[in-house]
């Protein structure tokens, strides 16, 4: 019984975890809007432009996938079964 | 309540929509078991597929020295010469124009070596290997390796006031201190979470639907999580790398 409260807690944990994944959804699509302002301004750069904001939307994803980690380990690891 | 979904996911199974849970299979399985310093390890599915992939690689840089040094410098060079070619010339333009001309051709060997090694990983599962990059062990190794070389090359230009530099606003000392060791724990995190996710989504959809999607459908996810995914997970490696390294050239 406690076992079943604790690997259900555990599930939806890692759903709320995955919540992180707001964040770097906003910010990628702030930095493709923006990418795609400066490139209807200045399209010869338009190279430049598109490895700049793929680099910065890749930093970006790294809190999301913080989350993503530790849904993975509430889910596959579970740590707090040993705690019972 | 339970019975009930039981039931009907039961039901799901039987009309062949819904496969066992068994089926779903993207872990890590351990193969081997052996003892080191007093430590029990496994010989893992990571390391069969890493091996896959040096294996390759090496065949392919076995071939391409003997055509090279076969080839005549006053012939046309033939497809596979100019394809290697082309290759070792994009790496030393990626590292002259991200490191500056000054120190950039001394770290292209290095830069090169991890960009091919990572882009072959991360696609790697299309070949139905497990990425080896979609292990902690593989990336946490890359990244200490940026780590050790930032702090060499820190203190090979830098001196002493690649140390100094820690406390430079006193207040924010605990901040920089965590700001250095936080470096490779994000790149590397940044690397295995991407490769990982997409691993788990193909496993999923791999187990859980019917055998004839699994024949149609994850051809586009595997052109997004291996092909573009990958790519773009080792080009922002090998970028973060470079950005680091060079960040400790300026002398002040």
């Amino acid at each position: 019984m406690e076992r079943a409260i604790v690997l259900a807690a555990s599930a939806i944990g890692a759903g709320i975890a995955m919540i992180a994944g707001i964040g770097p959804g906003i910010g990628q699509g702030y930095a493709a809007g923006q990418g795609a302002a400066a490139v209807g301004r200045n399209p010869g750069a338009k190279g430049n432009i598109v490895s700049t904001m793929l680099l910065g939307q890749a930093v970006a994803e790294t809190t999301g996938l913080y989350g993503f980690a530790v849904a993975i380990i509430l889910l596959y690891a579970n740590p707090l079964l040993g705690k019972l | 309540m339970y019975q009930g979904m039981a039931a009907v996911s039961g039901s799901f199974a039987k009309m062949g929509m819904l496969r066992a849970s068994q089926d779903v299979d993207f872990g890590i399985t351990g193969y081997q078991e052996y003892t080191l310093f007093g430590q029990k390890l496994y010989f893992t599915t990571t390391h069969i597929s890493i091996i896959i992939v040096m294996l390759a690689l090496i065949i392919f840089a076995v071939i391409a020295n003997r055509k090279i040094k076969k080839a005549d410098p006053n012939k046309v060079p033939g497809t596979f010469l100019n394809i290697v070619e082309y290759m070792v010339q994009a790496i030393d333009d990626l590292t002259l124009t991200n490191m500056g001309t000054k120190h950039g051709a001394k770290f292209s060997n290095y830069i090169g070596t991890i960009f091919i090694f990572i882009l072959l990983s991360n696609i790697s599962g299309l070949f139905g290997l497990r990425p080896p990059t979609a292990d902690y062990g593989t990336t946490l190794a890359l990244a200490l390796i940026t780590f050790v070389m930032i702090h060499y090359n820190g203190f090979k230009y830098q001196k002493a006031s690649h140390v100094t530099n820690l406390f430079k606003p006193l207040l924010l000392t605990p901040i920089n201190i965590i700001g250095e060791i936080a470096t490779p724990i994000s790149m590397s995190l940044r690397l295995f979470g991407n490769i990982l996710s997409g691993t788990v989504m193909m496993g999923l959809i791999y187990g859980l639907l019917p055998k004839i999607i699994t024949l149609v459908w994850p051809g586009f996810l595997h052109a997004y999580f291996d092909v573009f995914s990958g790519a773009i997970q080792t080009y922002v490696f090998c970028m973060l790398t470079m950005v680091f390294i060079s960040n400790t050239f300026e002398e002040d």
